[in-house]
């Protein structure tokens, strides 16, 4: 789960409403995936971003002692051996052994800062912790009722049962 | 900075490959510490690991080997499963030190013709933890050479796989193998056979002499009087199951012919048991492993078998000093099985279907029941079927695409109900995230790097507002009632901002449109009269419709208690009360609005768990058939739908290949 990503996301818990949001990250487990860099596109990302709600879920997983960093498999620069199709395979670590980055999370400005969209270094810090950052195991949880969502290899398990959402 | 970089480095300069692959080795030996806790060493011991070197990427030992010993006598190989490396130990520190010097880099071809490069370093000690030893499944038992090559000949000639279908002996082109009945037709409708239909004929007479050999040597204890032929490419597979309790009595076994394979079966408790099935052997299950152990042949064209023992029978060890890869060859299973005629009382009545009580689905009275219906007749569906599912849903509907295209670039988009993820790359200037409801969907998602969570759509844990745009592509038609079909919709709404926009598409009622028939109908003029053939052999992908092409049956299912559905213009889509929910024929017309669709699993490994028992058919078996609830919408219904809902406003609706789309505006 990208920081992005969890910055669109809101506890849907019934009766909770915009009270769901934002959803309060602990990540056990980060990966730094190196993203193409897109100015345009991270410039226009910026506006929509809920601004106290990201700089939070950055200041956690930078501040958080026990989330380590880990290495991509296959990823990197190398050559992707990726082979389509082969079912056998499927998320298995195959090819060149990836480059091992470090977590080395930027600090997130308070604001977006005046004229951004032509400010190379800001829009790649903003490219590194909304794109690159990927949480893959930690929760979420509900700021409203405590709910607490696992996340698990990357992906956020936001099913509720019957209970939680009858009206 | 090590004492061995530095002793090489004095011999000679380096040059830029040398350098390259030097910093690829540094990053291999970082890589394989923190990812999989080997600790490489930087002075030269006797033992290597050899990264990228490994059965888990497709490099076998036989071709590992031979580049090994040109640097000397190979002490051990120990090549672990699944994993993208191995460790090789030399007689000597002397060669293996040459391994490292010269190997380093060293590009090699894999079996399937791909490039390998290799890297070295040097580690402690080559070893590798083994796990326990295992045993066979209780009941289980593999008789090699069973038979002679000339009976095998002879056998699989007597097979003719040419003759049609309107033969007395069933025959089945199934999309992963061949299969071909004698004596009773096994149903995969049902997975079942019909006891007051035997097929004329019985068994062939060549399998006589040859049955009473093994009852006389007291391999079986019973003569089968039901027999399946099953020929397998490498490459095809059957998913794990448990042969229909009801259908057949305890002793299953089975002839392996014209190749070996590896089987794997299951224990409910997650322990698998990888069992090589040495051409010409005879595969027995009785007890335990034919009741309650699954078993199944993982769709691929090498095994990963013992180098030692070669193709005999047994357990594949974890000894990881002894295990290679093996190319599949065409395998002709014929498996005898006897038809049981009373109920079965195994002790096993978890599994047992002949034990289980049918609870026939009733149609939701109450949002529970509906939740209920859906529960059991898509969610669980699509999370069995998600791995064939996906396989056969590769192209994007093009109307869709079109969609996603026109959006502004850096739009968020939110796709509810994505499935496989196919639209999620479809534009890369957008920001897309998608959600489903089934976890084995969403993990094929982030197989393919996309953002998706699971959660359920009528619960989209979005911040509302927060979207410039949604799809909803074949999802709201799996609701059960018009109220919670609405509520969907509101809540894609919902995920809006003002002037943001929905697209969203229901499989319509009308399947021929404007005298024009859907694609989905227009498939089957190639079946008539061949129904069973189509019915396995065409596959989804350039499909339209979200439906597997396969021929359904028209037996009711299950009981449907009458409900006010839909009503729109006067029109009621469920006109016979207390009515049956009826399954829908595939590649047919519509004959009512709430129906059930069968999906029929294929020879894919849907997921990689026990097979767990259906419905009130029991345990599945090859083919199973699944049953999704579909609500399909008449014209002008999704439009109608719509008009009920605040904040929007609906922009254009249309008819697409048998499906009713519209294009809503948040206001």
């Amino acid at each position: 789960m990208k920081l992005l990503t969890h910055n669109l996301l809101s506890s849907h818990v019934r009766g909770v409403g915009p009270r769901g949001f934002p959803l309060r990250l602990q990540a056990t487990e980060v990966r730094i995936n190196p993203v193409e860099f897109n100015p345009e596109f991270v410039a226009r990302m910026i506006p929509k971003v809920e601004w106290a709600a990201l700089l939070e879920a950055a200041d956690t997983v930078r501040t958080l002692p026990h989330a380590r960093a880990r290495p991509e498999w296959g990823g990197g620069r190398g050559r992707s051996h990726r082979r389509p199709g082969s079912l056998a395979r499927v998320g298995m670590p195959r090819g060149d052994l990836g480059l091992c980055p470090q977590l080395h999370l930027v600090e997130v400005p308070k604001e977006p800062i005046e004229g951004y969209e032509h400010d190379e270094k800001f829009l790649r810090k903003m490219h590194h912790v909304l794109l690159e950052v990927d949480v893959l195991e930690g929760t979420l949880q509900c700021p409203e009722s405590g709910r607490l969502f696992p996340i698990s290899r990357g992906i956020p398990n936001m099913l509720l049962s019957d209970e939680e959402t009858e009206t | 900075a090590s004492a061995m970089d530095s002793n090489h480095q004095s011999n000679y300069k380096l040059n830029k490959t040398e350098k390259k692959f030097l910093r690829k080795q540094i990053k291999a030996r970082h890589t394989l510490l923190r990812h999989e806790g080997i600790e490489t060493v930087s002075y030269a011991t006797q033992s290597l690991v050899v990264a990228n070197g490994g059965l888990g990427n497709g490099v076998s030992r036989n071709q590992l080997l031979p580049v090994l010993e040109t640097c000397g006598p190979v002490d051990a190989l120990l090549m672990p499963p699944n994993k993208p490396y191995s460790f090789v130990s030399y007689k000597t520190a002397e060669e293996s030190k040459k391994a490292y010097v010269t190997l380093n880099g060293k590009e090699i071809v894999d079996d399937l013709g791909q490039k390998i490069i290799l890297y070295f370093n040097f580690v402690e000690k080559a070893q590798w933890k083994e796990l326990g030893l295992q045993a066979l499944p209780p009941g289980l038992m593999v008789v090699e050479e069973i038979i002679s090559s000339e009976d095998e000949k002879m056998l699989l000639e007597g097979i003719n796989w040419t003759e049609d279908t309107g033969n007395q002996n069933v025959q089945k082109s199934l999309k992963h193998r061949r299969v071909k009945h004698f004596g009773y037709e096994f149903h995969y409708e049902n997975n079942n056979v019909d006891r007051g239909k035997p097929l004329p004929g019985g068994l062939p007479d060549i399998c006589d002499g040859i049955l009473e050999k093994w009852l006389k040597k007291g391999y079986i204890k019973h003569k089968p009087d039901q027999l399946t032929v099953n020929q397998y490419e490498p490459g095809h597979g059957i998913p794990a199951h448990i042969d229909t309790h009801s259908a057949f009595e305890d002793e299953i076994v089975s002839l392996s012919l014209g190749s070996e394979v590896v089987m794997d079966f299951k224990h409910p408790d997650g322990i698998t048991v990888p069992v090589m099935l040495p051409r010409r052997s005879l595969l027995v299950m009785t007890g335990e492993s034919r009741y309650l152990w699954t078993h199944g042949i993982t769709p691929r064209k090498f095994d990963t078998v013992q180098a030692s023992t070669g193709h005999k029978s047994g357990i594949i060890t974890s000894d990881v000093g002894d295990l290679t890869l093996s190319k599949r060859g065409i395998r002709t299973s014929f498996t005898f099985r006897k038809v049981r005629q009373t109920p079965c009382n195994c002790s096993y009545p978890l599994v047992c279907d002949s034990q289980m009580k049918a609870t026939p689905p009733s149609f939701p009275e109450s949002e529970r029941e509906a939740s209920q219906l859906e529960q059991e007749y898509v969610h669980r569906v699509y999370e069995e079927i998600a791995g064939h599912f996906s396989s056969t849903r590769h192209t994007p509907w093009p109307h869709v695409v079109e969609f996603l295209k026109a959006l502004p670039r850096g739009s968020l988009v939110a796709d509810v109900g994505c499935g496989n993820g196919k639209y999620l790359g479809i534009n890369k200037e957008l920001y897309m995230i998608g959600c489903d409801r089934s976890p084995s969907l969403v993990d094929i998602c982030r197989e393919r790097h996309f953002q998706a969570f699971i959660c359920d759509a009528l619960a989209v844990p979005i911040r509302g507002g927060a979207c410039d745009a949604c799809v909803s592509v074949a999802v709201i038609h799996h609701f059960a009632t018009a109220e919670r079909r609405v509520a969907a919709l509101q809540e894609l709404v919902r995920l809006l901002r003002p002037g943001g926009k929905a697209l969203v598409y229901v499989w319509a009622m009308e399947q021929e449109y404007n005298k024009k028939k859907s694609k989905y109908l227009r498939e089957n003029r190639m079946s008539q009269g061949k129904e069973e053939e189509v019915s396995s052999d065409t596959p989804g992908p350039e499909l339209l419709v979200e439906q597997v092409p396969d021929t359904g049956h028209k037996e009711p299912a299950c009981r449907m208690p009458s409900i006010s559905d839909f009503q729109e213009g006067g029109r009621n889509s469920r006109e016979v009360t207390n009515s049956k929910l009826p399954v829908h024929t595939n590649r047919t017309s519509f004959h009512s609005q709430d129906v059930l669709v069968p999906w029929h699993l294929k020879g894919n490994p849907g997921k990689d768990k026990p097979a767990e028992p259906f419905g009130p058919g029991g345990s599945h078996d090859p083919s199973a058939v699944f049953h999704r609830f579909y609500h399909v919408f008449r014209e002008g219904e999704l439009e109608a739908a719509c008009q009920t809902l605040s904040d929007v406003r609906v922009l254009r609706s249309y008819y697409d290949q048998g499906n009713w789309c519209v294009i809503l505006e948040k206001v």
